[in-house]
């Protein structure tokens, strides 16, 4: 891609995202893959991926970040999921083909898929 | 694994977890000579000369988590599978580069894959790691720079969604212009 177009993409997407990132950051969903060697080893990009997919598909503003590993790996990929005002649910053994309902239950109808939860942290002050 | 570009993305995870602040991916096709080159080069915290020798062994790994360090000895397996190999050098305090080589026509040589969702992890990566990504073609290069990106987009991070799918159909849009040219 020319530098130049890619600079000009870029300043118009700062304008863009400027104007409703404080919001954003506030109030937002975070949704967080690992992608340590256990994680990638059980799939967990292609995971990563199809969780790209269904936020672009559903039209769900939500940010993505990746971490190491945390120590849990037999539960890789490990997906977890942090709104703000809620608890952090942190979901097991996450494939790509339980990522459409895990996004419409989870964020869409703000209710926890209980049977892939393996673990929850206590709301952030 | 299936494909290079995920031994590519558990190397770089390595150098995240060493601290990088700034990896460099060199990826070179050379059809005629036929060799496929893989360096990614970091800045992280580095490894003694004899941590180096050993980290090829699966029973070594700095990681505190287990006690397996399997990541390179498959990344390096791969390799020596084509008619190639893998290299480490590194210097503490400076950081470390990985080299791999493989015989691009070789019937074991697994496809490249999906290296621009490989590259998207890394540019999501809640560390804060800046990556330099150089892939070359039979001299068609597609090469993109995060610091740059970032500099243009203060403050607004690389993982803002709207940020996010820009970078995705960038990097489709370049990889797909690259792979035309190669069969």
């Amino acid at each position: 891609m020319p530098r130049l177009k890619t600079i000009e993409d870029l300043k118009k997407l700062r304008e863009e995202a400027q104007r409703d990132i404080k919001v954003r950051v506030e109030t937002g969903t975070t949704i967080t893959v690992g992608m340590g060697t256990c994680g990638i080893a059980a799939g967990a990009r292609e995971t990563m991926h199809a969780i790209l997919k269904e936020l672009k598909k559903r039209e769900i503003e939500a940010h993505v970040t990746t971490v190491g590993c945390i120590g849990m790996c037999v539960k890789e990929p490990l997906v977890d999921i942090e709104q703000a005002g809620k608890p952090r649910i942190t979901y097991g053994n996450v494939m790509p083909d339980m990522v459409p309902r895990l996004i419409e239950e989870h964020l869409i109808n703000g209710r926890v898929v209980q049977e892939w939860a393996v673990g929850r942290l206590p709301t952030k002050e | 694994m299936r494909e290079l570009s995920l031994h590519i993305l558990d190397a770089l995870e390595n150098s995240i977890e060493a601290g990088a602040t700034r990896i460099e991916l060199f990826i070179e096709e050379d059809l005629k000579k036929d060799i496929l080159k893989i360096a990614i080069k970091d800045n992280g915290r580095g490894m003694s000369e004899g941590f180096a020798r050993r980290v090829l062994d699966p029973f070594v790994t700095t990681r505190t988590t287990r006690h397996v360090g399997l990541g390179l000895p498959l990344f390096a397996a791969a390799a020596q599978r084509c008619n190639g190999d893998l290299q480490v050098q590194s210097e503490p305090g400076v950081g470390t580069t990985v080299t791999a080589t493989f015989q691009r026509s070789h019937i074991d040589r697994a496809p490249l894959g999906d290296m621009a969702t490989t590259l998207m992890a890394v540019m999501l990566s809640k560390r804060p790691v800046d990556i330099y990504y150089k892939h070359s073609v039979n001299g068609r290069t597609f090469e993109l720079d995060t610091a740059e990106m970032r500099n243009e987009l203060d403050p607004i991070p690389l993982s803002h969604p709207r940020v996010r799918q820009w970078l995705e159909s960038m990097l489709a849009e370049g990889l797909a212009s690259l792979q035309r040219h190669a069969p």
